[in-house]
């Protein structure tokens, strides 16, 4: 198992009147190459939960596993996890502080103890990955766009190579095509080099697309685990914590209402689509 | 952490400690402190300790959350009770080694550490009773007729009520971008002193550059809803004393009495 929580619950302002368990006992095991999406209504625990995997919080209760160690056993090296798991905050153009894109994004690597020549290496291909051009290499990060600074923000934790890469909705405040291009670009470097991702994302849509499985936050707790056609059966629970299936479900299943036996579990357009004509073509045979 | 200093140390509660006037409460601290300079005797610092122990009642805030302030002021406490006790010419009670404690100096050393708790306590009673906001706004309205000098109390009020409002949110901030940083494999602890100002380079200029847009920001809003400063501005909450309020100014009157009265007997 590549990491492992293990009955962790997390107090916030312990011992005052503010006290909040943000997680409440919460057990969960992340295997290695999956692509596993984190959803959970604002204020359900996801940050708290992933900051938990590579060791930035402490559980108040409970122990956190990392390919079978416990992370905060005495004489654990927490820095190495942390080039391991890399974690990409939300709204994570507000870490950029160098005075241009290519030595901020190599940060992450040098911190790691490569040498300049092998960090840079690392940096011009993380900013590649994400589509960062060469052009704005030696520009001021402060100067980019919104969405150029969100790439620059993820190439400096793609740039420590990690073998999980932790991403807390990396999408927010981006338009659709910049939404498709950085969660495409994720997929295909778990595909080609065989990480394994955790996206906290607030659209159903993205989580159906691109996730393998599906892990349900609500209140410090995991409710639902398991599949995204599994976890968005269960739309009507989702409802009620404030979630909702992808819009596409609820057309499925307002087309099977209507008599069209449709597969109601499809949680992509792709797959609704096919399921809608295989529908009609064997419809019309039928017929 | 963050939450603390967000509220400064406000505990909520309903009781008439915090529904007093922040005025009064402002004033009736100040009197306290005052007092606890005038008493000198055992029957001043009984009477003090009355007086605290009814205000610790009355505020309804778990005595744990008073003694917080305590830890703060520990070592100063010891370090002031040693000096004290030690250097104080006078009778000599017992000696050890090359020290030697008089009796003259235990008895200061008891004065100075009851004076000391006493302010704390005592000062702790009006922060975890009144919000940070109550108090500027108390403040303000007590330093109001500086104005006549050309004091500009209520930039001076603004500006404070500006910064305690922005502490938290820079403090978050900072987290977050630290956190970020340790992240990318930072190391804020180990090194040198050099080696660790080096260090709080990714820290600080993401901050610098966050509070620049966020002062931006916040000018921009109040200028939008044509913010001009103090003249001829009037207040959502205004400060008015109630009942309860005279009440308490005429207990405070009588307190500063008795502590005066005490204080030139010396007991
Ligand atoms: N620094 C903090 N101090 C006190 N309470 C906090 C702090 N950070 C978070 N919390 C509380 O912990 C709970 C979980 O917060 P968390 O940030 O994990 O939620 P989230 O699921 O990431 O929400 P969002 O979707 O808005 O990012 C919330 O109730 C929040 O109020
Ligand atoms: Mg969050």
């Amino acid at each position: 198992m590549l990491i492992e929580l293990k009955d962790v619950s997390y107090l916030y302002s312990r011992d005052t009147v503010y006290e909040v368990r943000a997680l409440d006992h919460v057990n969960l095991a992340v295997e290695e190459g999956r692509f596993i999406g984190v959803i959970g209504h604002t204020g359900s625990g996801k940050s708290t939960l992933i900051q938990h995997m590579n060791g930035l919080m402490k559980p108040t209760e409970g122990h956190v596993f990392f390919e079978g160690e416990d992370i905060w056993a005495e004489k654990y090296d927490l820095r190495k996890l942390r080039t391991s798991v890399g974690l990409v905050f939300q709204y994570p153009e507000n870490q950029l502080f160098e005075t241009d894109v290519l030595t901020d994004v190599m940060f992450g690597p040098k911190n790691k103890g490569l040498s300049e020549t092998e960090a840079r290496e690392r940096a011009v291909s993380a900013l590649k990955d994400v589509g960062v051009g060469e052009k704005h290499f030696k520009t001021s990060p402060f100067e980019l766009s919104g969405g150029q600074k969100r790439r620059v923000a993820i190439a400096g934790v793609l740039a420590m190579d990690p073998k999980v890469l932790i991403l807390d909705e990396p999408t927010a405040g981006l338009d659709p095509r910049g939404r498709d291009e950085i969660l495409g670009r994720i997929q295909r470097l778990r595909e080609e080099r065989g990480i394994t991702v955790i996206l906290v994302s607030h659209s159903m849509e993205d989580v159906a697309e691109y996730a393998d499985r599906l892990i349900v936050v609500n209140n410090g707790k995991i409710p639902y685990d398991g599949s995204p056609r599994e976890v968005f059966s269960r739309y009507e629970e989702l409802e009620g914590m404030g979630l909702a299936a992808p819009e596409i479900t609820y057309v499925m299943h307002e087309l099977r209402r209507r008599g069209f036996p449709v597969d109601v579990t499809a949680d992509t357009v792709a797959e609704a689509k096919e399921s809608i004509l295989k529908e009609l073509k064997g419809g019309r045979k039928r017929a | 952490m963050l939450k603390d200093i967000t509220l400064g140390q406000y505990y909520p509660s309903d009781s008439i400690l915090h529904k007093l006037d922040p005025r009064v409460k402002f004033i009736g601290t100040l009197v306290f402190i005052i007092a606890l300079f005038l008493v000198r005797g055992p029957v001043g610092y009984a009477f003090a300790t009355a007086v605290l122990a009814a205000l610790i009642l009355l505020s309804r805030v778990p005595v744990k959350f008073m003694l917080k302030g305590m830890k703060a002021i520990l070592l100063i406490l010891i370090v002031t009770m040693l000096f004290n006790m030690l250097l104080t010419p006078g009778e000599p009670l017992f000696s050890f080694w090359i020290l030697t404690v008089t009796k003259e100096g235990l008895v200061t050393a008891v004065r100075m550490a009851l004076r000391l708790i006493y302010l704390v306590i005592g000062s702790s009673i009006m922060t975890l009773t009144t919000t940070p906001n109550q108090l500027t706004d108390g403040m303000e309205a007590l330093f109001s007729p500086l104005k006549k000098l050309h004091v500009p109390v209520h930039e001076i009020a603004m500006m404070m009520s500006i910064a305690l409002r922005f502490i938290p949110i820079l403090m978050e901030e900072t987290d977050k971008i630290m956190k970020a940083q340790i992240a990318r494999g930072a190391d804020f602890e180990s090194g040198n002193f050099i080696r660790r100002i080096k260090n709080m380079i990714p820290l600080l200029v993401p901050l610098f550059v966050s509070a620049f847009r966020r002062a931006n920001d916040l000018a921009m809003a109040m200028e939008a809803r044509c913010y001009h400063g103090g003249e001829g501005r009037t207040q959502m909450k205004p400060l008015i004393y109630a009942g309860r309020d005279r009440t308490a100014y005429f207990l405070i009157v009588l307190f500063l009495a008795g502590a005066v009265v005490l204080g030139i007997l010396g007991l």
